[in-house]
């Protein structure tokens, strides 16, 4: 098969093992990334720990002009593209990024820019007729709150997105599937104060993986965020205000 | 980057301290940032080697990046577990040229310890099969180093306990195999003296050997033992049962504390009557899986549970070939008389030293020891065998250890004068330390 998969922000920890967890089914990988030297080490591994073709290519976010040409040449890289992971995200300071000209970035890379390069993939796989996106969002883009509201409202804008791909590449074929990781044991969380339920990136990478072959379309990982999330989506606006979360 | 303080431990669990972490996850993180830090792998010294008061956690920073299976050569980042690099090189027909008793250890302490394994009579330490190190220095420069580069700093590095450097990157040399399985055989020891002559005896010997003791048995049993020899099997000699992949059994694990009362003197003499019995009676041939000749504890997750939560210390030596008889006799004696039940006692014939300054191999005869944690008297107990193994020009192991002082640590091991000056050298400020570094006046000590 080696259906190839396109891992965009390859380099974290959950984009690792969703890579991993794709390359143990036999899948070729190709990695989107900004860091050369941290994409080099990761196709490595891959290719020795599963002994799949891995590629790699320079993906910067920022620079939306560059997406087509960096598509393009994936493709041509690995000879097809069957699927993509849009695993890329930022979160940064979220206190500076309430002032615009810091938060701007967190929403040029994990909305604008995502959708972008998701645009490209759709059209892509929108004319193969097969193939499937999973978008990582975030269960921060359920709710806007004074903590965070910059990168949950880029993550908001994401998950609609693709809600709205879900609906136009259905006719095609098509799986979109929007993942939504609460904590996560990565970089971004680690040292951070109030985590709880935190999961492995292991863990994700195994069940974004198994999403695709169960119907949810909407996925919380773990599971139970489902239900943490829907209990905060229920709390009245006029009390949920007031809240110091 | 993000730091979380936590309690940590080595495997032994004893000491126990909270230290603030790191957790790098790209190669370019793996640098010095804090005015004193120390790496730490897998957590599988057993003492106070990996701590300190800022620990590298290089358990994500763990890539292979170059597997040649025609040539048998790996290089890969140090955060990588032998089980891992065995999980990929042994279905293609390679092996690790030196293993220690766990694969989950990292390959960076595999080389910060230069461990030795079963071979060693043969073979040698780990550092003698690593073709070249990725240091990373105090000022985050980055260095290669191996017996032909920089070589130094390479046989500071190797045995140093992660205190000249990060290590970044390791590159080793395979062995190859046809086959996962080792052709075993068993001999039974009734005695020191037999335990000895079977270790000396050239028709017995084998690549691989090693003997479990019964450090319970007293009088004219001591030191009565089973030793277990070993070498690859050849895919053509093993029965058709054993020519099917295996799938490598999910380990039990040790839920819970064993309380401290369990683990005493009459328990463990049952145990090791029963042990000697059933290990000592298996005299022919038989093939036994790499995983369950080489790590039998790793079958077990979490076994330093055994001990209770007070933890305990290994204590491991080892003396050299003239008066190993004597010392391990004296060791023995003063164990048993001790009362305290050593679940594990290893003995194990080693070959010739290497240049490694801090390397704990040398010709002669090691010896380790299990010691429950439950008192302060296993103080008194392990400086009166640290007497012992000096007056027979023996040394004790730094990957074990967590009780030694630098009065003896600098007897034990007359290169450390050259070895500080390789890290004056390298690391005049201190930026490198650990609690074992403090503990043993290892180095300039920044304040």
């Amino acid at each position: 098969m080696n259906k190839t998969v396109m891992i965009v922000g390859a380099t974290s920890a959950i984009a690792r093992a969703t890579s991993a967890a794709f390359a143990a089914q036999g899948h070729d990988i190709y990695l989107a990334g900004r860091n050369a030297d941290e994409l080099a080490r990761i196709a490595a591994d891959l290719a020795i720990r599963y002994r799949v073709q891995v590629r790699w290519g320079i993906f910067v976010a920022e620079d939306l002009a560059s997406h087509d040409l960096f598509f393009t040449q994936a493709v041509a890289d690995m000879g097809e593209m069957h699927g993509v992971v849009l695993a890329m995200g930022y979160l940064g300071d979220q206190q500076a990024a309430r002032e615009f000209s810091v938060g701007m970035d967190v929403i040029l890379v994990n909305f604008t820019a995502a959708a972008s390069i998701l645009s490209r993939c759709a059209s892509y796989l929108e004319a193969r007729k097969q193939g499937f996106i999973v978008g990582i969002s975030s269960v921060a883009g359920d709710r806007g709150r004074q903590s965070n509201y910059p990168y949950g409202a880029a993550k908001a804008g994401l998950s609609v997105y693709l809600q709205g791909l879900r609906n136009r590449l259905y006719p095609s074929g098509v799986r979109v599937i929007t993942v939504k990781p609460g904590f996560v044991d990565t970089a971004m969380t680690y040292g951070m104060p109030g985590l709880f339920l935190v999961a492995s990136p292991q863990y994700m990478g195994e069940r974004i993986l198994g999403a695709l072959s169960k119907s949810a379309d909407v996925v919380y990982l773990p599971w139970f965020w489902r239900y943490i999330m829907l209990i905060i989506k229920f709390i009245p606006e006029p009390v949920f205000k007031r809240l110091k979360l | 980057m993000s730091i979380l303080n936590q309690p940590l431990s080595g495997w032994g669990r004893y000491p126990v301290e909270i230290c603030a972490t790191r957790r790098p996850e790209r190669y370019q993180d793996l640098r010095v940032t804090a005015p004193v830090q120390i790496a730490r792998g897998q957590g599988r010294s057993y003492g106070d080697a990996a701590l300190g008061e800022m620990v590298i956690l290089t358990e994500r920073v763990n890539r292979m990046l170059a597997f040649d299976s025609v040539a048998g050569t790996l290089r890969a980042e140090a955060g990588v577990t032998l089980a891992e690099i065995l999980d990929i090189i042994v279905p293609q027909g390679w092996f690790l040229p030196v293993t220690p008793g766990t694969r989950f250890v990292s390959l960076g302490g595999c080389v910060a310890a230069d461990v030795h394994g079963k071979n060693h009579h043969h073979d040698g330490a780990f550092s003698q099969h690593v073709t070249a190190i990725e240091l990373i220095l105090a000022d985050n420069s980055r260095v290669t180093c191996s017996a032909t580069e920089n070589i130094d700093l390479f046989w500071a590095t190797v045995g140093g306990m992660g205190l000249t450097g990060i290590i970044g990157e390791v590159s080793l040399r395979l062995i190859p195999i046809s086959s996962p399985y080792i052709q075993v055989r068993h001999h039974a020891a009734a005695n020191l003296t037999e335990t000895f002559a079977l270790f000396e005896n050239a028709d017995i010997d084998d690549a691989y050997s090693v003997a479990w003791i019964d450090c319970l048995a007293t009088g004219k049993s001591l030191g009565r033992s089973v030793l277990m020899t070993g070498h690859h099997a050849s895919a053509t000699d093993l029965p058709s049962a054993l020519q099917a992949p295996v799938k490598i059994k999910p380990a039990k694990s040790m839920p819970f504390d064993l309380p401290a009362a369990v683990l005493n003197p009459l328990t463990v003499k049952l145990f090791n009557q029963y042990y000697y019995n059933r290990e000592g009676s298996k005299t022919r041939p038989f093939f036994a899986h790499y995983t369950d000749y080489f790590y039998p504890l790793d079958g077990i997750s979490h076994w330093n549970r055994l001990y209770g939560k007070s933890g305990f210390v290994q204590y491991q030596c080892v003396i050299p070939t003239a008066g190993a008889f004597a010392a391990v006799t004296a060791l023995l004696q003063k164990l048993a008389a001790s009362r305290r039940p050593s679940f594990l006692a290893v003995l194990k014939k080693l070959g010739a030293q290497n240049p490694g300054l801090l390397s704990f191999p040398l010709a002669g005869y090691t010896l380790a020891l299990d010691i429950p944690m439950r008192d302060a008297g296993v103080l008194v107990l392990t400086h009166e065998l640290d007497a012992i193994v000096l007056a027979h020009g023996g040394r004790v192991y730094l990957a074990k250890d967590a009780v030694l002082t630098p009065q003896a640590f600098r007897v034990m091991y007359p290169r450390h004068a050259e070895w500080l000056r390789v890290k004056a050298q390298v690391d005049a400020q201190g930026r490198f330390a650990s609690s074992l570094s403090r503990r043993l006046d290892l180095g300039a000590h920044h304040e």
